[in-house]
């Protein structure tokens, strides 16, 4: 008992066992449910990827059949482009934005709670009610956005058609709901760097402009690595906005040029009842999910590294 | 530049304010349509230029969201009330127990466990796992009930995260060790000194787990049958439903949907922005 040594020792045997069996017990919920609803589907899912599985019930073992069919699919291959485009278009300049507004918020004047509260509210917002707004908002015939458009003289753009205009339209939606709550993160972060590393600067004559890129960003990194993978998951996973931007199918548009990944799954899954494919494709997404956390990880160490 | 203020703050320049005022507004925007077209008759969607004040027809429209029958949307608030208060109360026990093992009682593997948790946190293997769990549902007969939408969603490690950063910050080991003394056990010590220690970080994990299961949309539209929706199924079936173009039926359900949210962030959106800049230091 040495790692309680402070605590005289108790007699009783059920004391002891308190001691002992407690701590397990209390985390032991989480665990439990973390086996039957996280880790028990993941391990399912690749025995179910290997079998041609159709909704009856009936399956036979294909190996890695399915694996092979969505390497060599063009929808695939064109969900994953989309995906991954959405998410770097939504992404940049949603944590860019962020640190601008942070800074922007860190300031002194009247109203800040008030300002702070109001950049939080998007993401107080119903995701598909968001989605249903911004959809109706970027309508080709009489959708504000193209309204606004014509005032400036440009042509009414017909954003579900096409790559660009629907990634845009969607990126909007992600980045108009996550700007603020990231602007938050760092605002809090931003709060605790040393003030004297600031009026260092400040007596070096820095700028205010200086002083944020040389100082304010790099003491933010850990905050930054933390707000990117939240994004990366949330970019990869991106389904309710893609989806109801497309006026609630799965495909993504007639050429599906925003379906992702997760509208691909489900469609394999709900509309054409392959669970096999389906769960394949929720295999490869999740080495993706993988691959892309690892890639951010090392370019954001890297960058850092070159200060 | 001499600043003797003990702030590093500067005060905000002129283009700042402008800055932020243009943030305010994008923000705050197109909630302020979703009330627009809510509050207006039909045609108000498809007007140009378009209005810019609300009408006077929400009531009318509330009724007539309400009242729509493919959409089942007061079914569909209800569920998620009950849905996301279950998820919420569950969490809340689940992870302030954790928490406090983790922040303050000693065992082996503690760290190793720990280092799961926050490797759980960040993919939400819910989602990965989609099929089998709707397998699992059709054998357990569970589709379109709401265990079968209320289950996955306890799996929460951020939850866990968060109140193990509370707990550590709240509780100093001397009081649970002065409790011990008087011969309480690690669950009377829960109970008596933990609990009401990190009532703040509840009231914030809470919140967030609310906002967070009132958004699940792909879970709930996947298990769910439309007759029995929670609130984002039922909206996106309004907006599916033979009313195509009807945006101010839609944009009311929109609205509906969003109320109960608007309500927790106007009482309690202090604690909110403070729970969250709180959690982002820790983190």
């Amino acid at each position: 008992m040495a790692t309680t040594a402070k605590v005289p020792p108790r007699g009783t045997l059920a004391a002891r066992a308190d001691l002992k069996a407690s701590p397990y017990l209390f985390v032991s919920p989480y665990f439990l449910l973390f086996a039957l609803f996280g880790l028990f589907p993941l391990g399912f899912t690749l025995w179910v990827s290997l079998y041609n599985w159709k909704l009856a019930g009936d399956k036979t073992y294909v190996g890695l059949h399915n694996y092979r069919f969505l390497l060599g699919d063009d929808g695939f291959w064109g969900a994953v482009t989309n995906t991954l485009g959405m998410f770097v278009m939504a992404t940049v300049p949603q944590l860019v934005l962020a640190l601008l507004l942070a800074n922007a918020l860190n300031r002194r004047m009247r109203g800040r709670l008030a300002l702070r509260m109001g950049v939080l509210l998007p993401m107080v917002t119903s995701v598909v009610a968001v989605a249903i707004v911004f959809s109706q908002l970027f309508s080709h015939q009489y959708g504000m956005i193209n309204w606004l458009l014509s005032l400036l003289g440009v042509d009414r753009i017909d954003w579900t058609a096409g790559k660009l205009p629907s990634w845009t339209a969607i990126s909007a939606m992600v980045d108009w709901r996550w700007t603020g709550y990231n602007a938050i993160i760092y605002l809090a972060a931003m709060q605790t760097i040393p003030s004297d590393l600031y009026e260092a600067a400040a007596l070096d004559g820095a700028s205010p402009r200086r002083q944020f890129w040389h100082i304010t960003v790099p003491q933010l990194k850990p905050v930054i690595v933390f707000t990117v993978f939240i994004s990366t998951m949330g970019g990869l996973m991106l389904f309710a906005e893609p989806m109801m931007f497309g006026d609630g199918r799965l495909d993504g548009g007639s050429r599906g040029d925003f379906q992702t990944i997760s509208l691909y799954i489900v469609q394999a899954f709900r509309e054409r009842n392959n669970y096999g494919m389906a769960a394949a494709a929720a295999w490869l997404l999740f080495l993706l999910i993988m691959i892309v956390a690892l890639v951010n990880y090392l370019l954001v160490n890297r960058v850092r590294g070159t200060k | 530049m001499n600043r003797h203020a003990p702030t590093r703050l500067w005060s905000a320049s002129p283009l700042t304010r402008l800055a932020l005022l243009v943030a305010l507004v994008l923000s705050v925007w197109p909630l302020y349509w979703m009330v627009v077209i809510a509050s207006r008759d039909t045609s108000a969607a498809s007007q140009v230029p378009p209005p810019f004040l609300p009408g006077g027809n929400l009531g009318t429209n509330v009724r007539r969201a309400l009242a729509d029958e493919s959409s089942h949307l007061l079914t569909g608030l209800g569920n998620s009330i009950v849905v996301s208060g279950t998820v919420t109360l569950a969490v809340v026990v689940i992870s302030s127990l954790a928490g406090f093992a983790f922040a303050r009682l000693r065992f082996a593997g503690r760290t190793g466990l720990l280092v799961v948790v926050l490797l759980t946190m960040m993919v939400p293997l819910q989602q990965i796992g989609i099929i089998p769990l709707y397998i699992a549902m059709v054998q357990l007969n569970w589709v379109n009930t709401m265990q079968a939408v209320i289950l996955p969603f306890l799996v929460n490690g951020f939850g866990i995260f968060l109140m193990r950063q509370y707990t550590v910050q709240a509780v100093p080991n001397e009081l649970i060790e002065a409790a011990r003394m008087d011969g309480a056990s690690t669950w009377r010590i829960y109970l008596s000194v933990v609990l009401p220690a990190v009532r703040p970080g509840i009231a914030v994990l809470a919140l967030l787990t609310f906002m967070q299961n009132w958004n699940e949309f792909l879970w709930p539209l996947v298990v769910l049958q439309p007759d029995n929706p929670t609130v984002q199924v039922a909206i996106r079936g309004l907006s599916q439903s033979n009313h195509g173009q009807d945006y101010s039926m839609i944009f009311t359900g929109t609205l509906l949907s969003i109320v109960p949210l608007v309500v927790v962030f106007a009482a309690f959106g202090r604690q909110i922005v403070g729970g969250l800049m709180e959690g982002a230091v820790k983190a």
